[in-house]
């Protein structure tokens, strides 16, 4: 008998009972929600049980979401049965002020990385990793690039024009440029304090001697 | 089976009478026996058309100075033929590709590790100014680590572009003078780079 969601579900319930929600199917992948301090036992039901035997984690990442409080963060497990070819995904909430939330090192060695990665970005501390730094940015970096208050664009650059990235107003149409007379840009944007980025070294713009080529 | 050949079967004869460029003599003062002429211009007449360039190509401009090195787009010709991958036997950098901000201190690295005199080629958006890659892991161009010579646009420019780019450095060295390296001008650029 193959293993189909509604058998999964069911063996979840049985064991967790009403501690698991948000069962749903979409394009049918069952997927649901477990409270943090159960991730690791969850994960480890699906690993040991010998009709389950979700041995395989697919992936581990995060997603911001910056509107619901106390619960910014979910850090969302792939699991795949490799013998009967079933995935599964849950996710796991935690508030940005705390985001604690068990490793799973010890149950998925692919979980190493993918924690750090996703603490890279996000800022979720994996409790037990045995060695949770930068694994993809620069290690200096203060912040947490793919949450949602951080700003897309490097910081760094004074020479990008807010209007013509659709940030501010058109400049008046007599000010804008051509062509054959490109505009003077008078206001340089400058970056706020404490900017994100590599530390700048500071350029010399007009020693270099060099052209356009 | 052999199949017929198809392609080339008329080929065109190359037309060599007059067609070679050879380089200019310097200026100078000529006569029976003797040459004089400035040394900055024997030396860069000399430097200039025998270029060992460093590849440092990470990403898809590289796929094009490739192209630029192949026989279509020969880039031996002007003198560039001996690639050098290692920093200390080169003269010019050529950055190609997109240069994330980990790899900033690499690239001054493999900068500070070439001898005098040495130039820095930026081919490409992205090691010009970051490139479409305006993000918080691209550095918005090498510029930032180490000084550039000659920027070359294009995403990727076309090898006859890297070639013009080339080419502007064989005018910047050609015409560098023998005191540059050692001038306040050039101390000043090194020192706003953190590079004693």
């Amino acid at each position: 008998m193959a293993l189909t969601n509604e058998t999964i579900k069911d063996r979840l319930i049985t064991k967790f009972g009403e501690q698991l929600s948000h069962f749903e199917e979409p394009y049918g992948l069952l997927t649901f929600e477990a409270p943090k301090d159960l991730n690791l036992k969850v994960m480890q039901f699906l690993f040991d049980e010998e009709e389950l035997r979700f041995q395989f984690l697919t992936d581990l990442t995060a997603v911001h979401y910056p509107d619901q409080q106390g619960r910014e963060l979910a850090v969302v497990y792939h699991l795949h049965n490799l013998a009967d070819n079933v995935r599964l995904r849950f996710k796991v909430f935690t508030s940005s002020e705390k985001p604690d939330v068990f490793t799973a090192t010890q149950i998925y060695s692919s979980a190493n990385w993918m924690e750090r990665e996703t603490y890279d970005f996000f800022g979720v501390n994996f409790v037990g990793h045995p060695n949770l730094k930068r694994i993809l940015n620069v290690d200096e970096m203060e912040y947490f690039p793919l949450r949602k208050e951080f700003p897309l664009e490097d910081q760094t650059r004074i020479d990008k024009d807010d209007a013509m990235f659709g940030r501010g107003p058109l400049p008046p149409a007599a000010n804008r440029g051509t062509i054959e007379t490109p505009r003077q840009d008078s206001e340089a944007r400058v970056p706020a304090s404490g900017t994100p980025g590599v530390a700048e070294e500071p350029k010399a713009t007009t020693e270099e001697d060099g052209a356009q080529a | 089976m052999t199949r017929p050949v198809r392609f080339n079967i008329h080929p065109i004869k190359a037309d060599v009478k007059d067609n070679i460029s050879l380089a200019n003599m310097p200026e100078g003062f000529t006569g029976e026996g003797f040459f004089t002429t400035k040394l900055s211009d024997v030396v860069g007449l000399a430097r200039k058309n025998s270029i060992w360039p460093m590849p440092f190509a990470t990403s898809c401009c590289g796929i094009e100075f490739m192209a630029t090195m192949a026989s279509h787009y020969d880039m031996a010709r002007f003198g560039a033929e001996r690639l050098g991958f290692s920093p200390r036997q080169c003269d010019l950098l050529m950055v190609m590709g997109t240069i994330a901000k980990k790899m900033g201190p690499i690239v001054k690295q493999v900068y500070l590790q070439m001898a005098e005199p040495r130039w820095v080629l930026a081919v490409g958006a992205c090691a010009s100014s970051g490139g479409i890659f305006d993000t918080y892991s691209v550095l918005q161009g090498i510029d930032q680590v180490v000084p550039v010579d000659v920027y070359v646009p294009g995403c990727p420019p076309r090898p006859e572009a890297i070639l013009d780019g080339f080419m502007r450095i064989q005018d910047l060295v050609g015409q560098e003078s023998v005191r540059r390296r050692n001038s306040e001008q050039y101390k000043g650029l090194l020192q706003s780079y953190g590079i004693q």
